[in-house]
């Protein structure tokens, strides 16, 4: 992208484009013959990996858009419906969500890297300013599209994040109603959200082309730091960069895999399962984990407009860090102090993560104080003192030098401190996220044996069979199952009923129908199209008829609930794939229910006790008893045998394609393997030729 | 940067062609899903499902248009002039020739049931207009006769009659 072209086309057609449009020249000196410093690591990959995940985001969006609603009525259900009904569409909903996370991983990586080693040192300021403005809009983008599925989290996170607005003295209040549309957060917001969330990526795109612009004219750093001599410090992009980048990328989407077909829950937040509700605000609001840290600096100081102003200095900050840090060395390495304090800051951001996600009270409070003192001390005291004061180590001649000066062992050490940040970070803020639900509940429900637990998880027809009867006998008497249609009952991977069955259970609904020819509503017998039947006409009647509180949707009640797994549960939940908090919660509340409460626990009236329930006064009475349901397959008729095929009925309910999504997961993760160790061969086999 | 001869060509060329094809067929599995979302999903199929129209309202000479699948089809109670025009019509003379015997069910030959789409443009014919005592498409002019046969314009085909078959004398099952 910089220079003339040393592209030769051919004479032809290429060179009558070429005189005209030399676009594949542009594209042969800035992707073919670029020259790339020969001792580049693993962490220079993470470019590539972005430009990956950026597309990623982009197409997978643009085809959730195709389906999507934007409508506060519809929003919900419309995300649902596509992740039930539209072919794939769990599948691309799975990638999108997850893939924003995966993004940011991957950004914050990446400036690690920049920052360890000097990439915003002259020449390279604009290039980290435009790195800093892409992440900038990537979280601007990010915070809009969690707001679209309209669930709690995603409204109350827009109201809590549109309000930092409100701290800007004078205006800030007409701000807010101007990004709002309205009084509230509500329709016009999520409209324009929308727009936005459509347009920034684009936007990010734009400036990524700047980027890449920015990089092609300074060239690349590297690990040494050192600018490039002699062309024997450099090898072509291609195929060199070109291969040892796809290889990264190849390994980079099993991980990214593993969160879409296995734990495609493990990141978000379970109480974004249920609808948006201006009317109740969720115990602990939560962001998104990559907001975490700057979150955590927000409510660390007790001053409105001070914690908003700290918020985004700590982001603005870094587009000052070329004229803060200057000295000469670039590279990290060869900075003994800078390296340690390098890391501190990176504790530091860590750790800020995980108080992000804790409460706010007490010594988390304290500590996050003080962690704030430290991530601007880093940036205002330490790097400007550390140029002036620090002595660097002897930096070699060359980049060749460098290269030949160490040992092949970089893409071990690479991987194993990529893994041990990785999960250092992860342990932390899953478990920051962690402990900030359900703090104060003391009854962790018991893990039961899931069949359609772990990577080959496949539910037991029979169990979804004898859950279904007792949701219809029993639950279905007060609570909805909106999401669901009579056809499900037949599809595959569900309890298999047959299509006859299924329009049976259908035919004994009865449907509110209409206008006919005469105008009128009328009723009519169910059809396998139909969604279920809701006992109730509207929310008001539910509330009405069960003494004022509205028996919940089941639809998403399995993965709308969870509990705190503790440390160092968590952590291993991420490697034996625990997803199943939903289900252990139902079957223990509906076996949880005690005749007498605890003493010094007063029970409000027209309530009953039960262990598992947050507060323990729950409105519904015991709903299960032994032998209420007759099974026709001989199977217990006792109260853990219900709570147990109920709980796995709703998790199917909540879950339809679970099946589909384990047995295509194990295909990708087959194939992802083979790829990448084909590209680790032909990688290694490109990169003999250069040594 | 030098490049040395490799002593062994072959099985090198078969790693980059084998890392090619399975980044290949990966790629191509790619796109499956990103084309297969734009089928009608689940819900769009299953709200297609066969339909029952009760004709006793009806009268002679009269038509109803009723949704199916999104496409408006016209269920026409044909009078016994129409049926006889439609009847009399020399098969040769016609663009697209068909039988009015084969375009209804026998035993109920008053009943036309015909998806109204012109079979031009997509637009709706209209009913009891044009020439022949059929439809009328006013977009390009097209003119449809008694049985829904293409008579006259730019059309090139008959009106489509849908799959249905009757239930009971006044009931019909489109679907």
């Amino acid at each position: 992208m910089s220079g003339p072209s040393t592209y030769q086309p051919r004479p032809g057609v290429m060179k009558w484009l070429e005189d005209r449009l030399p676009i594949v020249g542009l594209v042969h000196s800035s992707f073919i013959a670029f020259p790339t410093p020969r001792n580049l690591n693993y962490w220079w990959t993470f470019g590539v990996i972005l430009s990956m995940m950026l597309v990623i985001q982009i197409i997978t969006g643009v085809v959730l858009a195709m389906h999507y609603t934007p409508h506060v009525d519809f929003a919900f259900t419309s995300v649902e419906a596509l992740v039930r009904d539209v072919n794939f569409g769990w599948l691309l909903r799975n990638t999108h969500a997850a893939g924003a996370s995966m993004f940011f991983i991957a950004v914050y990586i990446h400036m690690f890297r920049g920052l360890y080693y000097g990439s915003y040192k002259e020449p390279r300021e604009v290039l980290w300013i435009l790195g800093v403005i892409i992440y900038l809009l990537m979280m601007a983008t990010g915070f809009m599209g969690y707001v679209l599925p309209w669930g709690q989290m995603s409204f109350w996170g827009a109201t809590v994040i549109t309000n930092l607005f409100s701290a800007i003295p004078i205006v800030g209040d007409s701000i807010v109603t101007l990004l709002w549309g309205g009084y509230s957060v509500g329709n016009p917001t999520l409209n324009r959200f929308y727009s936005l969330h459509y347009l920034l990526p684009f936007l990010i795109v734009g400036v990524v082309i700047l980027h890449v612009w920015a990089v092609h004219v300074t060239g690349q750093n590297n690990p040494a730091g050192v600018e490039p001599k002699t062309e024997k410090d450099m090898v072509p992009f291609t195929p060199y960069a070109t291969m040892k980048d796809l290889f990264a990328a190849s390994v980079f989407l099993i991980f990214f895999s593993w969160f879409i077909f296995y734990m495609p829950n493990y990141l978000g937040d379970a109480e974004n399962y249920v609808q948006a509700n201006p009317g109740v605000t969720p115990p602990h609001i939560v962001p998104e984990w990559y907001y975490l840290p700057f979150y955590a600096i927000l409510r660390s100081i007790p001053n409105k407009l001070l914690g908003v102003v700290a918020m985004f200095g700590a982001i603005i900050v870094l587009l000052f860090l070329p004229w803060l840090d200057s000295m000469k060395v670039r590279s990290s390495r060869y900075r003994p102090l800078g390296k340690r304090f390098f890391w501190a800051f990176v504790v530091v951001c860590i750790l800020l993560g995980w108080l992000g996600g804790k409460p706010a009270e007490g010594i988390y409070t304290i500590l996050a104080r003080f962690l704030t003192a430290a991530y601007f001390a880093y940036f205002l005291i330490v790097l400007p003192l550390l140029s002036r004061m620090e002595k660097t180590l002897p930096l070699p001649n060359s980049i060749s030098d460098d290269v030949l000066s160490k040992s092949d062992s970089s893409l071990g050490k690479t991987v194993a401190s990529i893994a041990v940040v990785l999960g250092l970070a992860g342990t932390l803020v899953m478990g920051g996220l962690q402990n900030a639900k359900a703090a104060t509940e003391e009854n962790i429900p018991a893990s039961q044996q899931w069949s359609f637990a772990g990577p080959f998880g496949k539910y037991d027809r029979a169990q979804l069979q004898r859950g279904f009867k007792i949701y219809k006998e029993v639950c279905s008497a007060c609570h909805s199952l909106k999401l669901l249609a009579y056809r499900n009952l037949a599809d595959p991977g569900g309890p298999s009923f047959t299509p006859e069955q299924a329009a049976a259970v259908a035919a004994e609904a009865t449907v509110k129908d209409g206008p006919n020819d005469a105008g009128d509503m009328f009723d009519r017998p169910g059809r396998v199209a139909d969604r279920f039947v809701s006992p109730f006409p509207n929310e008001m009647a539910a509330r009405a008829a069960n003494g004022g509180a509205a028996p919940p949707d089941l639809s998403l009640m399995a993965k709308a609930r969870s509990y705190e797994r503790g440390f160092p549960q968590f952590v291993f939940d991420f490697f034996t794939q625990f997803q199943e908090q939903g289900p252990n919660y139902i079957a223990a509340l509906l076996q949880g229910f005690e005749d007498t409460p605890p003493e010094g626990f007063t029970l409000p009236d027209g309530s009953y006790y039960n262990k598992y329930f947050p507060g323990h006064s729950i409105k519904m009475p015991p709903p299960l008893s032994e032998g209420q349901v007759t099974f026709d397959d001989g199977s217990p008729q006792t109260l853990a045998q219900y709570a147990n095929d109920v709980s796995a009925f709703l998790m199917w309910a909540a879950e339809p394609h679970l099946e589909a999504r384990k047995r295509l997961g194990l295909q990708v993760m087959i194939f992802l393997l083979i790829l990448s160790g084909l590209l680790y061969f032909t990688k290694q086999r490109i990169w003999a030729d250069a040594h | 940067m030098t490049t040395e001869a490799s002593s062994d060509p072959t099985r090198r060329d078969f790693l980059y062609i084998a890392t090619g094809a399975v980044a290949a067929v990966g790629a191509a599995a790619t796109v499956w899903p990103l084309v297969a979302q734009m089928n009608p999903d689940a819900s769009t199929i299953a709200a297609g499902a066969p339909i029952q129209v009760d004709l006793a309202p009806i009268a002679s000479g009269q038509d109803i248009k009723v949704f199916w699948r999104g496409k408006p089809i016209y269920i026409m109670n044909r009078t016994a002039k129409q049926v006889e025009e439609a009847r009399a019509v020399e098969l040769s003379s016609l663009p697209d020739p068909a039988t009015d015997q084969d375009r209804t069910k026998e035993g109920h030959e008053q009943w036309l049931v015909v998806i109204g789409i012109c079979t031009h443009l997509g637009c709706i014919p209209i009913a009891h207009e044009g020439k022949y005592d059929g439809f009328f498409c006013p977009c390009h002019g097209s003119q449809y006769d008694s049985s829904g046969r293409i008579r006259q314009g730019p059309a090139p085909a008959n009106l489509p009659v849908p799959p249905y078959q009757f239930v009971s004398d006044s009931k019909i099952q489109i679907g």
